[in-house]
């Protein structure tokens, strides 16, 4: 990835700093593309070093019934793939928070996957990760080729196995998203016990950062999971949060204030 | 299996020319490289093969007669009818033949549990049925709505041990349940093995799929070929995910005299969220694991769909389907809800056979196109599935339209 981008700014000034990063998701129009826009800003606010931002999608496979409900309530609302971009654009106006595009490959596949790379990029996104696009289809297929400006963020597995590793990581750019276990999205009460082996081993194969999410809700859990990784990704959290305050004149700095002892518990380890 | 190896193989990787795939989450991508090197293996090991077909034979009743409705041909007067009596199987469907394939694999590869989606409830059963008979837990998925309008399937499977869990998201029938057996994959990978009910899905299953099923048209080919010495003129299958009708095409595939239509449901006519016929509303998508042609929004956000069967209720079609549709090897046209009731009674009272609905799409083809043929012509219809579980529903629809 030639072009220096924003993802990787940002974590290098964090190693330089000695702390891992923080990354958070929420889904974008839920309960509103405009309380999307204010809680992004909160984020940021709240210093989070990446933003995750879900264009949703009617039949999410790989996530929990957290995210589901909450992508459920975007579309009922009205968000589309160009609104959520809309957002991106807006966010960038006031923002140099980089935002990696979290979705299913129909939507941006019935976008057009040309038209969306070029469109994300205008709009200011710094990365794209599609949950149900391996890296064997994307080498497969031209048209599925993820370049332009963005970085494609790569999904790790713990069923991964170590030979498939190399071939996951070389596509990749921005960071390497180890999901930390098997399973949808969702709030979990331990966290896994593997993650330090597993990085280890992901780490061989790459010098790209390492991310670690699925499961991740309270600061201990942050930081026990950031002094293993580059960074830690809480999403069905926030997105919880969201959904209980969502209807609030407060919701952006209700989840200020929920989110930033996690982002400390990461930056301090 | 005696007829000919066809060539429509899909590429190494699971695609049929662009259709098809392994459009997954990581989590799942090396069980499907898993379940594709056992099923390799399996298919060439002749121990595999023999047990599947003594199941076949002496559990599930095969092979399935190749019937002649001679009255249904009289009273259309047109092309000669015959039914694959795939309704005749144990459990009363095709999905029998999968369910025991996927069944001897996955105690092959040690898993102790099976999952599986299901519509009508037909391959639910058949799933149930298959754990009861080698022992596995076994959990089916399920949408409410469909839970309600196939009630007597529900049963079954409770009788049979599975556990069937309601989904309620989205429009709570069968694409929602692949959705939510995919996430119970997802999360209980390496005890669980899923028995995908058709033949879509992520590589390998739309081709194991396909090849468990392969028999239907195995037998038909000879049967026929014992009956009239010749070759028929038509095939024509219901179309949900494809399985009936490419197991019963694919052994036809080079025979490039027969014609082979798959029908989709048309439910209340081709307006947006009121069918289920893939290939008249919509367009090209990545779905549930595989590129293919499926009902989509402009934004590509999955459409509203339906039909009276519970079995073709969904949102995409197999990738091979796909396939010889672009090549112009198969055909397809729809039923509405409306002709597959009407052909649900004519094939009761004029054959005393009552068809499953889904399959009842299949009949109202032949009832729409075998009067136009000749009397010496030749059609088969794949009568997949019987219609027992479907009697208590269509009784309150025709009682509604009586009123």
């Amino acid at each position: 990835m030639t072009t220096p981008n924003r993802i990787s700014e940002r974590f290098r000034a964090l190693a330089e700093a000695g702390q891992s990063g923080f990354v958070a998701y929420i889904t974008a129009g839920d309960p509103s593309l405009a309380a999307t826009l204010a809680v992004a800003r909160a984020l940021d606010e709240a210093g989070v070093d990446i933003l995750e931002l879900g264009i949703p999608f009617s039949d999410p496979v790989a996530d929990g019934p957290t995210i589901q409900a909450a992508s459920t309530r975007a579309l009922a609302n009205g968000a589309t793939v160009a609104k959520v971009l809309d957002v991106v654009r807006e966010l960038r106006k006031t923002s140099q928070m980089p935002v990696v595009l979290f979705t299913y490959l129909n939507p941006v596949y019935v976008y057009g996957f040309e038209n969306f790379l070029r469109d994300a990029v205008e709009a200011g996104a710094d990365g794209l990760l599609i949950l149900d696009l391996p890296p064997e289809e994307a080498a497969q297929n031209a048209e599925f080729v993820v370049a332009s400006g963005l970085q494609p963020i790569r999904l790790i597995a713990p069923t991964t196995p170590p030979a498939r590793m190399a071939k996951i990581v070389s596509g990749g750019g921005g960071f390497i998203y180890y999901v930390s276990r098997e399973g949808v999205t969702g709030e979990q009460k331990d966290i896994s016990d593997t993650i330090g082996e597993q990085v280890a081993e992901i780490r061989r194969h790459t010098t790209l950062p390492i991310a670690v999410g699925f499961g991740i809700s309270s600061p201990e859990q942050a930081a026990a999971v950031a002094r293993q990784s580059d960074a830690v990704v809480v999403g069905s959290a926030i997105v919880r949060r969201i959904a209980e305050h969502g209807g609030e004149e407060g919701l952006a700095a209700r989840i200020k204030e929920f989110v930033s002892p996690l982002v400390q518990a990461a930056h301090t380890r | 299996m005696s007829s000919p190896s066809p060539v429509y193989a899909p590429d190494a990787t699971g695609h049929f020319g662009q259709y098809g795939g392994k459009f997954v989450p990581e989590t799942l991508y090396s069980a499907l490289e898993e379940l594709e090197e056992e099923y390799l293996k399996a298919k060439d090991d002749p121990a595999f093969q023999q047990e599947y077909m003594n199941l076949l034979t002496d559990y599930c009743g095969r092979e399935t007669p190749l019937y002649y409705a001679e009255r249904l041909t009289k009273h259309l007067g047109g092309a000669k009818i015959y039914l694959k009596r795939e309704d005749l199987l144990h459990t009363g469907a095709h999905k029998i033949n999968n369910a025991i394939g996927q069944a001897i694999l996955a105690r092959r590869m040690g898993k102790k549990r099976v999952i599986a989606e299901t519509g009508a409830g037909q391959h639910g059963v058949a799933t149930a049925t298959v754990a009861a008979r080698f022992g596995f837990e076994c959990v089916i998925y399920m949408g409410a709505v469909d839970m309600k309008r196939q009630a007597l399937n529900v049963a079954r499977m409770e009788f049979l041990g599975a556990k069937v869990v309601p989904v309620t998201a989205g429009q709570a029938t069968l694409k929602e349940a692949v959705n939510e057996a995919m996430r119970d994959w997802v999360t209980n990978v390496r005890s669980t093995h899923y028995i995908l009910g058709t033949a879509y899905g992520a590589h390998p299953y739309p081709v194991m799929v396909r090849d468990f099923h392969r028999i239907i048209g195995d037998e038909a080919r000879r049967q026929i070929l014992e009956k009239e010495n010749r070759l028929p003129d038509l095939l024509v299958a219901c179309v949900g995910g494809g399985s009936n009708a490419i197991g019963l095409f694919y052994p036809f595939l080079e025979d490039s005299s027969v014609r082979l239509v798959g029908v989709e449901a048309g439910g209340e006519g081709i307006i947006k969220g009121r069918h289920a016929a893939r290939f008249q509303g919509g367009r090209l998508g990545v779905l549930q694991g595989a590129k293919t042609w499926l009902l989509a929004d402009e934004d590509g956000q999955i459409e509203l769909t339906h039909s009276i069967s519970a079995g073709l209720d969904y949102a995409a079609v197999g990738p091979e389907h796909c396939y010889l549709r672009e090549i112009g090897r198969a055909e397809y046209d729809y039923a509405t809800d409306d002709e597959a009731l009407a052909a649900f009674r004519t094939l009761a009272s004029v054959e005393g056979i009552i068809p499953a609905l889904e399959s009842s799409h299949a009949v109202a083809h032949a009832i729409k196109v075998a009067p136009k043929m000749r009397p010496d012509q030749l059609v088969i219809v794949n009568l997949s599935g019987r219609g027992d579980k479907d009697v208590s529903q269509a009784a309150e629809i025709l009682l509604k339209k009586s009123v």
